[in-house]
Order: structure tokens, then C-alpha cells, then sequence
């Protein structure tokens, strides 16, 4: 690959201490990831999956090693420093979908604009939601979606700041194998058109939908390869019907 | 982030809780209801107390025969008859250049009496005074005419008479150049008074007015006077007017430097005082104890956001996971819980006011000149106080909950 390294992780430790006894979670890790690719994070529970994805996200901090995203040394930020990086270059999609309750679709997508420093631009929220065919469905409260509308409002939330990287966590895991199927649809055409992705799944099926895979078992990665003949998700039906 | 935002997401979390959210208020809505109303009840009441003090004359000043202590009352409360005032002196003090800002001096000697006209009988009292009397106690001769200076002095047997005293005499007849018995005396009616009703804890209504040498020598048969009132032309020259007067009686009496006062000389402006200070403190006594209340509100408050951040957890979270930094969070929070107190406050206030209007209602029905009087101040304090204990009941809830780690939030369960 000849894109722009985005994330550099160098031999990334981390440790959780609980009650004085402390757990190595991760166990250096080293890692590079492109502009514009698609990553597979596979592994079982305790693997340390989720953690190194919310220490790429900014959500956590390392105990050892460096990061470098774009570059940047990023290894000791501040939680103030994080959360604008977060709001900045980071989408997330959460298995929960997490969706402010009895909240319109437009707002529900306007809230990381809030915490912006940016000008608030009305048109930013609009695209988002067209993008993942819900326009239709604007002025809704999000306890009147269906599952699977509602991680589509949770991709466009996460596409409304423009990031740099999109981090889907069990995207599907909440899904019935057709909204699944949408969600996935709609992460690859993201892809297509140059979006950097990492999910973080358990399932092999999920996983292959994927460019590039890696796979952690006890806090290291056991492998890491291109996907040869990937997953390809289409709908026969229009999304906005 | 704009003030707006953070409002506008305020408002959707406590719109999302409407029955918590006003049974959190309702705390606040008592304790600032019932302050505002103790404060209007008791400014009312003041003021009811004070128009009746008022009501004798407000620039004036009371001379006493007899000498008291500075803050006691004057001996003739106990009933003792002293005889140390007389006309005399009342004539040097009615020389201008002696007291210069007296409007109008009066003074009387009184005594109870039966009158009698054509066998209707009334027992009541009569004042023997000078023609300033009705321009010192404020009040107007309704018929006819008030005594005048020449039978003031001159012993004359007219009788002006109170208009309760005319109404049990004579009914609707007409009473004026009639004839009535005073003990056993003649009096001519040359006047009758307005109706005033009890005021200044004496109703005048009552009384009859006789000149004042007529009831020294006639009625009673004494020289001194009982009490003398003076009127100051303005209540800021009261206390001038009072160490005037005092200047004067002592030379009267001839009284050297050591000699203590053998009178006694009040303004009208020390009851005033006393009476206000008194209603105050008891209205402020009871403010506070309202506004315990308010603490009491402000722990309920303090509650439910720490409820609120409770459940909320995992929103904080995702707040945190999108970007927002702890003092987006800890102000979410606060505006919040202050909007809740605010908001509550608000409605406290107009229904204080509701209920102060209320009971002044009632009072004048019940026929008391009572004024409602709603003090800008109390709502201005009433409006702080309660934006101070969203503040202060909010800060660790807010502080809570800013404090979240994004990761634990996002996986509360």
C-alpha cells in the first residue's frame, strides 16, 4: 500500500489495575493502518479487542508504546485533548446504537456538531441522513425506528463530523441477518468512496466483508492478512423503501 | 458550545421527565410562595399598623405632664394626675419664635359624662380643648362649625359633638343651636363632626369637644392640662421641634441644669420606629423559617440529579464518546438543575403573589385598610435564591457526572 499511514501503533501495552492486581490487556502491539482501508478486528471475548479499539478511538489512554495518528505522536493526551480528537477525526457505531432516547433522527445526528468548535452547518446533518436513505424519516423519534434504522441513524451520526476514521464495534450484533446485511451494505459503499473503517466483530461472516483482518487472542495479534474474495453486501431493495 | 445548545439540551432532558420534574420544583414552588407571601402578609399588616399610628398625625409630638424614663411611658399611663402643664405653657410654646416649625399645638383636659337631650341620655366623653384641635388629629366638621378662639378662652357653653354622640341623642333630627346637658350644665350644639371611626386606638366618634377654659373651671375645676399635641410642619423637623419645646417648658418651670424634666416630650416618629422594627424582625423571623423549606427543596433537587446522572449514564457516555468535553457535561447539568429552580421559583412567585392578593382581599372584606404591597426586592431575592440553590444542589451531581470515564459509561448497564 502506498496511502498515507493513519494509525501507528508501536509495541502498544496496556494494563487495567483493579484492586492493586494488574491485568495486561494488551500485550505490545504493533500496528499500521492505511487511508482508506476496511480492518477486521476478530477475536474472542478478553481477547483485548475492544480495548485496542478504544485506545485507537481516543476513548482510552495506553499504559506503554506510542501512537502516532496522521503522524502525531498522540500517546499523552489530555481528556479534554482526546475528547476534541474524538469529536474531530473519530466516528463510532456502537453495538447498542446508542441513540439519545425519545430524540429526533436530526438530532440525534446534529449532537457531535454540538460539541464542535466549528460553525454549526445545517447542511452537514442533512447530507449525513441522506446518505444512509433515512431523509424520509427526519422529523422521527428514535424509539419509533426499527433496529436497523436506528444504526443507520448511528452510521450518520458518525459520518456528520466528516472523520478520518469510522470505528463500527459489533455494528450488526443487535441485527436480524437483513438489517445486518444493510448496515454492512452501507459501511462497504462508505469504504468504496474512501472512508476508513475498523470493526470490531467476533463473527467470521461479519469479519469478511472486510479488506484486511486481524486476529487477537490474549491481548496479541496472531494474524493479520488481506481478505482474498470478501463479502460482498447488496440489497436487492431500494434502502429507502 | 453555545449557551443555546446547552439550554436547549436542558430542556429536552427535563421535558423527557415531566412528573419528576415537577414534583422536584415542588419544593422549591412551596418555599418561594410561602416567603413571598409571609414577606406581603406582614408588609400589609405593617402598614395596617402603622396607618393607624398614622392616623393621629404624622409629624407629631405628644407633651406629657410628668417626668419618664427615656424609653418608658409617660406617668400618666399609671393613672397619676400631674399637674405640671399649663395653659401658660402652652401659650409660650405657641410663639413662633420659641418653636418655629409648629404647624398647630392642641391640648385638653377630658372627663366622662352623661348628656342628655329631651331624655335621651349617652354617657361618654368629653374633651375640653382649643380650636386647633381638629387640624392636629386631622380630622372635619361634618355640620356647623369646631369651637373657635374667642370660646376657647372665654368659658362659653357650646359643644361641638362626635357624630356617634349625635346620631344616640338626636337621631336624624337636627341637632345644631340645640340645647343638651353636660352633668348639669347647658351646652349650645354648634357643631357635629365626621364620622371617623376608631383610629390611633380611640374612637373620637365618641366624644364630645367643649372648650378648654369652659372644662378646666366649669367641668372640673383645675388649671393644668392632661396632654398636648403639636404638629411639625415637616417630619424632618421633628426632632428639632422637640428639643425646642423642651427648651421652652424648662424655662417655663424654671428649671436649672441639674433639675430633670418634670414633662415628657414623644415624637409620633418613635412609635413609628418601634412599631416597624418590631413587624419587621417578625416578618423576617418567619421568612427564614419559610426558607428552610428551600433547603429542604434544594436536597430534592440535589436527589433527583444524582437520579438523573444515574440513569443517564450511559447518554453521558455517548456525550463523551462524541466529543464532549467535562465542562460541556458538568454545564449540561447545572442548567438543569437551575432551570428546574428557576422555573420553579418563577411559578413560587406568582403564586405567592396569587395568595398574598388573596388575603389582602379577605382583610378588606373584612373591612381592614389593608394594603397589598408585593416588595420588588423579595421576588429579585426570591428569583436569586432560587438559581443559587439550583446552583449549589447541582454542583455534585454535575460534577458526578462530568467525571464519568466514557468507556464505563457507554457500557452501564
Amino acid at each position: 500500500m502506498d496511502k498515507k499511514v493513519l494509525i501507528k501503533l508501536s509495541d502498544l501495552k496496556k494494563d487495567y489495575v483493579n484492586e492493586d492486581v494488574a491485568t495486561e490487556v494488551l500485550k505490545g502491539i504493533n500496528l499500521e493502518i492505511s487511508q482508506g482501508e476496511f480492518v477486521a478486528i476478530m477475536g474472542p471475548s478478553g481477547s483485548g479487542k475492544s480495548t485496542l479499539m478504544h485506545i485507537m478511538g481516543f476513548l482510552d489512554k495506553l499504559t506503554l508504546g506510542k501512537y502516532f495518528f496522521k503522524g502525531k505522536d498522540v500517546s499523552n493526551l489530555s481528556d479534554d485533548e482526546l475528547a476534541e480528537i474524538r469529536n474531530e477525526e473519530v466516528g463510532f457505531i456502537f453495538q447498542a446504537f446508542n441513540l439519545l432516547q425519545r430524540t429526533s433522527v436530526y438530532d440525534n445526528v446534529r449532537l457531535p456538531l454540538t460539541y464542535s468548535s466549528k460553525k454549526f452547518d445545517k447542511n452537514k446533518v442533512i447530507t449525513s441522513i441522506k446518505a444512509v436513505g433515512l431523509y424520509h424519516r427526519l422529523n422521527n423519534l428514535s424509539n419509533q425506528l426499527s433496529g436497523g434504522e436506528k444504526q443507520r441513524v448511528a452510521i450518520a451520526r458518525s459520518l456528520v463530523n466528516d472523520p478520518s476514521i469510522i470505528f463500527a464495534d459489533e455494528p450488526t450484533g443487535n441485527l436480524d441477518s437483513k438489517s445486518g446485511k444493510q448496515i454492512m451494505e452501507i459501511l462497504q459503499d462508505l469504504n468504496d468512496h474512501g472512508k476508513t473503517i475498523i470493526l470490531v466483530t467476533h463473527e467470521k461472516y461479519t469479519a469478511e466483508h472486510a479488506r484486511r483482518i486481524l486476529k487477537i487472542v490474549d491481548g496479541e495479534i496472531i494474524d493479520d492478512y488481506q481478505v482474498k474474495e470478501r463479502l460482498i453486501a447488496r440489497l436487492e431493495k431500494d434502502l429507502t423503501k | 458550545m453555545e449557551l443555546a445548545s446547552s439550554l436547549r439540551i436542558a430542556f429536552t432532558g427535563l421535558k423527557s421527565k415531566k412528573t419528576r420534574t415537577f414534583l422536584t420544583m415542588l419544593g422549591i414552588i412551596i418555599g418561594i410562595s410561602s416567603v413571598i407571601m409571609i414577606i406581603s402578609v406582614g408588609a400589609g399588616a405593617q402598614s395596617l399598623i402603622l396607618n393607624q399610628i398614622k392616623a393621629l398625625g404624622s409629624n407629631q409630638i405628644s407633651i406629657f405632664p410628668g417626668a419618664s424614663e427615656e424609653a418608658g411611658p409617660p406617668p400618666s399611663v399609671f393613672g397619676s394626675a400631674n399637674t405640671s402643664l399649663k395653659v401658660s405653657d402652652m401659650v409660650a410654646l405657641e410663639n413662633a419664635q420659641n418653636v418655629p416649625n409648629v404647624e398647630a399645638i392642641t391640648y385638653y383636659v377630658r372627663g366622662s359624662a352623661t348628656m342628655n337631650w329631651q331624655g335621651n341620655e349617652f354617657n361618654g366623653t368629653f374633651v375640653a380643648t382649643t380650636a386647633s384641635y381638629p387640624i392636629v388629629h386631622d380630622i372635619s366638621v361634618a355640620e356647623g362649625r369646631f369651637i373657635d378662639t374667642e370660646e376657647e378662652k372665654n368659658l362659653s357653653k357650646v359643644v361641638v359633638l362626635g357624630a356617634t354622640v349625635k346620631k344616640e341623642l338626636f337621631g336624624d333630627q337636627e341637632a345644631l343651636g340645640q340645647l343638651i346637658k353636660i352633668k348639669k350644665h347647658q351646652f349650645r350644639v354648634i357643631g357635629v363632626m365626621t364620622a371617623k371611626g376608631t383610629s390611633g386606638f380611640e374612637n373620637q366618634d365618641n366624644y364630645v369637644f367643649i372648650p378648654i377654659s369652659t372644662g378646666q373651671k366649669i367641668m372640673l375645676g383645675i388649671d393644668y392640662i392632661s396632654l398636648a399635641r403639636i404638629k411639625v410642619n415637616s417630619s424632618e423637623n421633628v426632632n428639632q421641634a422637640v428639643e425646642d419645646i423642651k427648651a421652652v417648658l424648662r424655662d417655663q418651670h424654671h428649671l436649672d441644669s441639674k433639675e430633670l424634666d418634670d414633662f415628657t416630650v414623644r415624637a409620633q416618629a418613635q412609635a413609628i420606629e418601634i412599631f416597624s422594627s418590631i413587624t419587621d424582625s417578625l416578618t423576617y423571623f418567619l421568612a427564614a423559617i419559610a426558607a428552610i423549606s428551600l433547603l429542604v427543596g434544594g436536597i430534592g433537587i440535589m436527589n433527583i440529579m444524582l437520579i438523573n446522572v444515574t440513569e443517564r449514564t450511559r447518554e453521558i457516555g455517548l456525550r463523551k464518546a462524541l466529543g464532549a468535553k467535562r465542562k460541556n457535561i458538568l454545564s449540561q447539568f447545572l442548567i438543569e438543575s437551575i432551570a428546574v429552580t428557576l422555573f420553579g421559583g418563577i411559578i413560587g412567585i406568582i403564586f405567592g403573589i396569587l395568595m398574598s392578593l388573596l388575603v389582602a382581599l379577605i382583610a378588606r372584606w373584612l373591612g381592614y385598610n389593608w394594603d397589598f404591597v408585593i416588595s420588588v426586592s423579595a421576588v429579585f431575592l426570591s428569583c436569586s435564591i432560587s438559581v443559587l440553590v439550583g446552583l449549589f444542589f447541582g454542583l455534585y451531581p454535575a460534577f458526578k457526572a462530568s467525571e464519568l470515564n466514557p468507556i464505563e459509561a457507554l457500557q452501564y448497564e
